[in-house]
């Protein structure tokens, strides 16, 4: 039998885990783009919020806000609804875990974003201002576009981090591929091979990733040092 | 105007190569496993399957167990579709009232710490405690015993309760694991000196099995009603009264129609049933 | 949260009553893992940049082998994994350094934070300025010295940035530690709420914890980098 059997329940949670960590990646990019133009914007009070929300979250290891976020938000949006006179939304588990690890990873976005959006050459904006675009669209045509180039290697390391947290969703009780491993380890009593399987995975990942991430570097990406000159 | 606008652009650079369409149809493709939302009928029952006889989980990734039986013909009783959704034992009661799933039915005894958290169904079963040890070994389960030993228990249980309350004041380290299953392989490697649990889990999660060769009960079964409740209920929310009525008429009905009888028979070789 | 803090604030900062646990655990694995890691990786980045292509070779594998697996599955592997294996309990030595829990976790971060450190250190040498090199070898400085003089002490200083950022990490991939039954602070924190259902509080207590700790490291790395990188300014 293909791993004692064991086989297609660890392909399962390595494609969970994949899924997870892509949802969380999309939530993370929003949240970092959002934060990254609060951190930027002229508005005080939103400069605030995203200040204190990086800070915060950047301060505190990821697997202890995954616990105090993942238990502690339905609870939250419960009370907030109730305030309000509402049904409150249910989120299922997965749902939530993909929040979590956006929002953990959105802070870590945040600082990406805005060094890329800082990095844009103020003779592009100039430029573009001189034509007359409206703030929306420079926005949209020039610094969206613009940053995404020099975001993209900060991104690729987020991506990778992000990818080795989502193996600590196990610790919530969901069904990943390090859940997997201890069930069929323990039930196998060959714990080191499976542990060393997944390690594989993992690695696997990681090195796909990096090559992918290397390919739409050198696609999209100017050098940096070169454009700053 | 400013979400679409705004991913249209920020992807492009990514995306170009695909067609949108094939993206597109990709996002869904990840997606579908995950937008399961609850629907009414629907009863959503919180497990921790590393726990056999009660719960635990197939090579292929099905749920088996005494517990996952008794909540299908609950269900099947209720006429409501079972939905299991697994998560760690010592975050069930928050999980519970964060709304993640509707009951727990995770052979969760009822005391009356979590009582003040929560509502119980009436009893469904009542199993004893037990220490267990290498085979030979002259510890017996109190603190005298045990002092200065390492005493495995699953964190979250009324075993940790007991062994921190009784012992762990006493001298003995009282080792907290996330599941049982992790106990046990402690146990057998030899970083733990006993465990302490549920005297009928032990049986099948170690003492049955090849790896548990060498290991047995040690001293007898240890009894606090204060401590570990009439037995083990359906840990439910207080606001849900109705859902906590239709589950206990439900479950007398099973007890009447043997149904209960049936599958107790199946896992267990003496009588569990509440006294 | 006034009565979690009575009744267990002792076991979050420094004892439980019986041993070490919380916040004086989590510094002393920090502090341990941290020290052993950079130590380790020295070496390895000298040999990684410097040395002939079959040394660098392994050591590029180790890197990208701990750096592509998550820790957690690391510290299983030493922890639960090793320990499943009769080659390692059977001898003496081998199993009384896997038996405690603390030991490999502080292996498993060690492993860690000096791959990640490797790389650091590498980056920074192959940006040594050529002017430092060739003033040392116009002073006839021997290989030996212009490594232990020139290289190496440039080489972390201006890693400094770079690896604060590393000991961050590394304070937060100390929250692992409670998996193998460490009394760190996120274990105290669980154990907390096992016991009382205080969810938010336990974790809450926890995460200000750390995030005290993130912010001390931080002050005392930014009055380091302002004394070691003065003559950057």
């Amino acid at each position: 039998m293909f791993l004692e059997g064991y086989g297609y329940l660890i392909f399962q949670g390595a494609w969970l885990t994949v899924q997870v960590a892509t949802w969380a990646a999309c939530v993370a990019i929003v949240l970092g783009l959002l934060g990254a133009l609060a951190k930027l914007s002229p508005m005080a009070p939103l400069r605030l919020v995203a200040t204190v929300y990086t800070t915060l979250v950047r301060s505190v290891p990821d697997l202890v806000l995954m616990l105090l976020i993942y238990y502690s938000a339905q609870i939250g949006i419960n009370q907030i609804a109730q305030a309000f006179g509402r049904e409150s939304l249910q989120l299922n588990p997965y749902g939530t875990a993909i929040g979590t690890l956006g929002f953990i990873y959105g802070a870590y976005c945040t600082e990406t974003f805005r060094g890329a959006f800082r990095a844009i050459p103020f003779g592009q904006l100039e430029a573009a201002r001189a034509y007359g675009m409206s703030h929306w669209q420079v926005l949209r045509r020039i610094r969206l576009p613009q940053m995404m180039r020099f975001a993209l290697p900060g991104i690729g390391n987020i991506w990778q981090v992000l990818l080795k947290s989502a193996g600590l969703i196990s610790l919530l009780g969901l069904n990943d591929m390090v859940q997997v491993a201890k069930q069929a380890g323990n039930a196998t009593s060959r714990q080191m091979f499976f542990y060393l399987v997944i390690a594989a995975i993992f690695l696997a990942f990681a090195i796909l990733s990096s090559l992918a991430l290397k390919h739409l570097e050198r696609r999209y990406s100017i050098e940096p040092q070169r454009s700053a000159s | 105007m400013l979400p679409g606008a705004l991913l249209g652009q920020l992807y492009q650079p990514v995306v170009d190569t695909l067609s949108m369409k094939t993206y597109l149809i990709g996002l869904m493709l990840v997606a579908s496993p995950l937008i399961t939302w609850g629907a009414n009928e629907e009863l959503r029952f919180g497990v921790d399957p590393t726990y056999p006889p009660f719960e635990s989980k197939r090579p292929d990734g099905s749920l088996t167990g005494f517990d996952i039986e008794l909540g299908e013909s609950l269900c099947s009783e209720l006429q409501r579709r079972c939905v299991w959704v697994e998560n760690a034992f010592d975050g069930m009661v928050s999980a519970l009232k964060g709304r993640k799933f509707d009951g727990i039915l995770s052979a969760l005894s009822i005391t009356e710490a979590r009582k003040a958290e929560i509502a119980f169904s009436n009893t469904l079963y009542d199993t004893p405690a037990r220490l267990v040890a290498p085979q030979g070994s002259p510890l017996q389960p109190t603190a005298e015993s045990l002092r200065g030993k390492r005493v495995g228990v699953q964190q979250g249980s009324v075993f940790e309760v007991y062994a921190k309350r009784m012992w762990g004041l006493k001298g003995v380290e009282v080792v907290p694991y996330q599941s049982s299953d992790l106990t046990y392989s402690d146990l057998i490697n030899g970083r733990l000196d006993a465990a302490f649990d549920d005297a009928i889990a032990v049986s099948e999660g170690l003492l049955k099995k090849p790896m548990g060769k060498g290991f047995g009960y040690a001293g007898e079964v240890v009894k606090s009603p204060e401590i570990f409740g009439p037995g083990t209920g359906i840990g439910l929310r207080k606001s849900d009264t109705a859902l906590a009525g239709e589950i206990n008429q439900a479950l007398e009905r099973i007890h009447q129609n043997g149904t209960y009888e049936r599958i107790a028979r199946k896992y267990f070789d003496f009588d569990i049933s509440p006294k | 949260m006034i009565e979690i803090l009575k009744e267990f604030g002792a076991n979050f900062l420094w004892s439980d009553g019986y041993r070490w646990s919380g916040l004086s655990v989590t510094l002393w694995l920090l502090v341990t893992s941290a020290l052993i890691g950079l130590a380790a990786a020295i070496p390895l980045a000298l040999v990684r940049t410097y040395g002939d292509r079959w040394l660098a070779l392994p050591v590029q594998l180790y890197t990208l082998v701990f750096r592509g697996t998550p820790l957690f599955v690391q510290l299983l592997i030493i922890y639960s994994g090793l320990a499943s294996l009769s080659l390692i309990r059977e001898s003496p030595s081998l199993w009384w350094f896997f038996r405690d829990g603390m030991h490999c976790v502080i292996l498993a971060l060690a492993l860690n934070t000096c791959a990640y450190t490797v790389e650091i250190l590498a980056g920074v040498l192959r940006t040594t300025p050529r002017g430092e090199i060739e003033a040392a070898l116009a002073l006839g400085m021997t290989r030996r010295q212009l490594f232990m003089l020139v290289l190496i002490p440039s080489m972390l200083r201006r890693a400094l940035p770079a690896y604060s950022n590393e000991v961050i990490f590394v304070l937060h991939a100390t929250a692992i530690a409670f998996t193998a039954t460490v009394p760190d602070i996120l274990k105290i924190a669980a154990d907390v709420n096992a016991a009382t259902f205080k969810t938010f509080q336990a974790y809450g207590i926890a995460a200000l914890l750390y995030m005290v700790l993130a912010c001390a490291l931080v002050g005392v790395f930014r009055l380091a980098e302002r004394r070691l990188l003065a003559y950057q300014r």
